[in-house]
């Protein structure tokens, strides 16, 4: 008897939409961002039917949920999953998508479309979305036939989750979602096509473990890679093994602790002096998982010149791509940084290398201003790391702010660190850090924004005051956009083309119209007065700091120039 | 450098776009594409003829078709021992007096006339991309109404030398 009620279950009469909220309780999704729109009614009603299965978030602008979903993705380490509708819902989330493919995020995205019968006839809300994400996509579908359905999905979260991580796009036209299906279907899939090598060749790995018992000036330039591979403590072990310096790439802050003496916190355009030229001078540069992206690399002719290239990554259109490497490992970080770790550790021959570096640290720190009242902005980050304990979730969005929080908030801890790096998306910060507060209801979660970035994706405070979300945005501004205000004074002989915006909304006002307590802060007294109270508290808060406009991010690499030419490395 | 790649994909809708797309968006520079099934039911084989700056342009190349998810198989045949065919259709405006030096001159091409019109000849050749340029050139001075190509495709032969046998000798030079 209960055999047969079982099988009759099986077979009950379903939707398309079922089946997906289905494949998506099997993938283990427990939350969804997404807005609801004519082409995913019917997921929409399944989501309704299925009542406690999700939570879902609902923010005002298809934009704000695939942010929060990458800032959910990169805390939890779990797929962020998306929903949207047909035409202008699928084409809102496009900057996300293209965000998260720039930095291997994962993410499945589901988009309503026109039921078949219509589709490629221009009908009401019907946009190519097959065609507009396929460069930005890792992988994407449109559903064919009911039947492929939960396969698909169950497709999409592997791709997306797998192998280096990245958005995958599931187009699902109207009448797949709302069609009645009464046959068992199989959910089993074969990718002869998409096999990533996880596992490194032995012999690769000795002739990395070679070059490092010979190399006198060595150093680790870890990425983001060694984060999505949850390779930190096999980082940990192999860089004290050797005693190596280690400096990370901006999105690989966190992979390796930032407080630690052997780190030279991180490289590129803004990065440490100490990073900079360790990467210019050595004679072994080991990456892990990072793509040598330009920021990183400034000028490609004299980055690393004198260096044996070793280059971890589990994608190999990535080594080689922008710099000839010398010993290619395709692997995954953790699986490399494991063999590497058995092999016998020897002590190097790097001592006056080592000297060099700390003496480095030593000279050239970081500085900035400290005028007597004003708030200069990489003070008040330090203050922020300080009244966190260093503990927090740090979102950013695009700009100065950005660079600031990312020199000056080390991070001890992968996964705490969420900013928007390879497309440099403003407009990222603040919904992100609605995603990895939900993420991880337990820490405070620091939304760092610029005023001009925050003011295209603030309509998010919704979900604040719905959610009672107890994220802080923390808006450093400066009345400009910053960043493009220092390029314009730097390279541009201060024509200040559209960058000064000294028209604002009152952002103490704008919180409270959302029931959220709102501070303003403008001297330093203020702010020591304000801020630890109020990143202590467990309630949503809109903080206005402002800070001197003219200061800028340095050090610097100007465009075009390579690690050794710094300028502002000293005041 | 001009290279022939082959990738066997799976033949999902979409495929032939995000091959050409990523080639597009990564600026490689393709002389031509030839697209078909092939012995195993839903596998379809590409023949790519590319122009290529350097090795590591190449290599790109070969990587990030590999990437996608429908693509099984990608190979640089350019210097194995292979057997590689085009075919195109070329239309000559000819009167009745000189089709016969029409057909003098495709002759030794082992080219064919398809079809004939009081003013036009439509000869059809197949080979090596180099032969089929030669005879184009051999037909231009008549006048050239219409020219299709269908670009290269190829395979690997059957027996595969030693390296040595063949390094002198090129497909496309
Ligand atoms: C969507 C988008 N548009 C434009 C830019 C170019 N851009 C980079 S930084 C920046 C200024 C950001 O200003 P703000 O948010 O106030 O941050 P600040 O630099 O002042 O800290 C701009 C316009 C961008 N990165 N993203
Ligand atoms: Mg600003």
């Amino acid at each position: 008897m209960k055999a047969q009620a079982s099988a009759e279950q099986q077979t009950a009469a379903k939707t398309g939409a079922d089946l997906l909220v289905e494949a998506m309780i099997a993938q283990g999704v427990e939350t969804l961002f997404g807005y609801p729109g004519g082409a995913v009614l019917p997921i929409y009603d399944a989501i309704y039917r299925a009542e406690g299965s999700f939570d879902h978030i609902l923010p005002r602008h298809e934009q704000g949920a695939i942010h929060a979903a990458e800032g959910y993705a990169r805390v939890s380490g779990k797929a962020g999953v998306v929903i949207g509708t047909s035409g202008p819902g699928a084409t809102n989330l496009v900057t996300g998508i293209a965000d998260a493919m720039m930095d291997s995020i994962p993410l499945v995205i589901f988009t309503g479309q026109v039921a078949k019968g219509v589709i490629g006839t221009d009908a009401f809300q019907e946009s190519d979305i097959m065609g507009i994400t396929t460069p930005i996509t890792k992988h994407n579908y449109q559903v064919q036939e009911i039947e492929d359905l939960p396969r698909i999905v169950n497709e999409a979260f592997h791709i997306a989750t797998t192998g280096r991580p990245g958005p995958v796009v599931v187009d699902i036209p109207k009448d797949i979602s709302s069609t009645v299906h009464e046959k068992q279907v199989d959910s089993e899939f074969h990718l002869p096509g998409y096999q990533p090598t996880v596992k490194p060749n032995p012999l690769q790995i000795n002739k990395l473990h070679d070059a490092l018992v010979e190399a006198k000036k060595p150093v680790v330039l870890s990425g983001s890679g060694v984060i999505h591979a949850g390779a930190s403590e096999e980082l940990k072990t192999f860089v004290q093994n050797y005693q190596l310096p280690v400096t990370t790439t901006l999105l690989g802050l966190g992979s390796y602790p930032g407080s630690c003496d052997l780190s030279l916190g991180m490289a590129g355009m803004h990065g440490t002096y100490s990073a900079n030229t360790a990467l210019y001078e050595c004679d072994l540069l080991i990456n892990i998982g990072s793509r040598f992206d330009d920021r990183l690399t400034g000028n490609l002719k004299h980055f690393a010149p004198n260096a044996t290239i070793a280059h971890i990554d589990i994608d190999p259109a990535e080594i080689g791509k922008n710099i000839p490497t010398q010993i290619p490992i395709v692997s995954d970080a953790r699986a490399a940084l494991v063999s590497l770790n058995e092999k016998p550790v020897k002590g190097l021959d790097h001592k006056g290398w080592m000297e060099a570096i700390s003496q480095n640290k030593v000279d050239y720190p970081l500085w900035h201003d400290l005028p007597e009242e004003a708030i200069v902005p990489q003070w008040l980050m330090q203050k922020v790391y300080e009244y966190t304990d260093g503990k927090a979730v740090v979102t950013t969005d695009v700009g100065q702010h950005q660079m600031w929080a990312a020199q000056y908030y080390h991070f001890d801890r992968p996964n705490r660190w969420v900013t928007s790096g390879g497309l440099g998306t403003m407009g990222y910060g603040f919904p992100a850090a609605i995603g990895a507060q939900l993420a991880d209801m337990d820490s405070t979660c620091v939304a760092v924004v610029g005023d001009g970035g925050f003011q295209m994706t603030m309509q998010e405070l919704s979900v604040l005051q719905e959610r009672k979300l107890p994220v802080k945005v923390l808006i450093v501004n400066n009345q400009a956009l910053g960043m493009v205000r220092q390029w314009q004074e730097t390279f541009y002989s201060e024509r200040y083309s559209e960058s000064i915006i000294d028209v604002q909304p009152d952002f103490v006002k704008l919180a409270e119209s959302y029931q959220i307590a709102g501070y303003k802060m403008e001297t330093q007294e203020e702010l020591l007065e304000v801020l630890p109270e109020v990143l202590a508290d467990d309630q949503p808060a809109v903080i206005d700091c402002r800070v001197l406009q003219k200061e800028n991010v340095y050090p610097m690499i100007a465009p075009g120039k390579g690690l050794h030419e710094m300028i502002g490395v000293k005041r | 450098m001009r290279r022939i790649v082959t990738a066997t994909v799976h033949n999902r809708s979409g495929v032939l776009n995000r091959v050409t797309g990523l080639l597009a968006k990564r600026q490689f520079n393709i002389e031509s594409i030839s697209v078909g099934r092939t012995e195993t039911e839903g596998v379809s084989k590409m023949t790519f003829v590319v122009e290529v700056e350097d090795d590591r342009k190449l290599e790109q190349l070969t990587k990030q078709l590999n990437k996608q998810i429908e693509v099984l198989k990608v190979s640089d045949i350019t210097d194995k021992a292979i057997v590689a065919r085009e075919l195109a259709m070329v239309k000559v405006i000819s009167n009745p007096q000189i089709r016969s030096e029409i057909q003098g001159i495709i002759e030794p091409f082992r080219a064919s006339i398809i079809d004939v019109s009081k003013e036009s000849v439509t000869v059809q050749v197949t080979g090596k991309s180099d032969k089929v340029d030669a005879l184009i050139d051999l037909l231009r001075p008549y006048g050239i109404k219409e020219l299709a190509r269908t670009g290269l495709t190829a395979f690997t032969r059957g027996h595969q030398p030693q390296v040595a046998e063949f390094k002198s000798y090129s497909l496309l030079k």
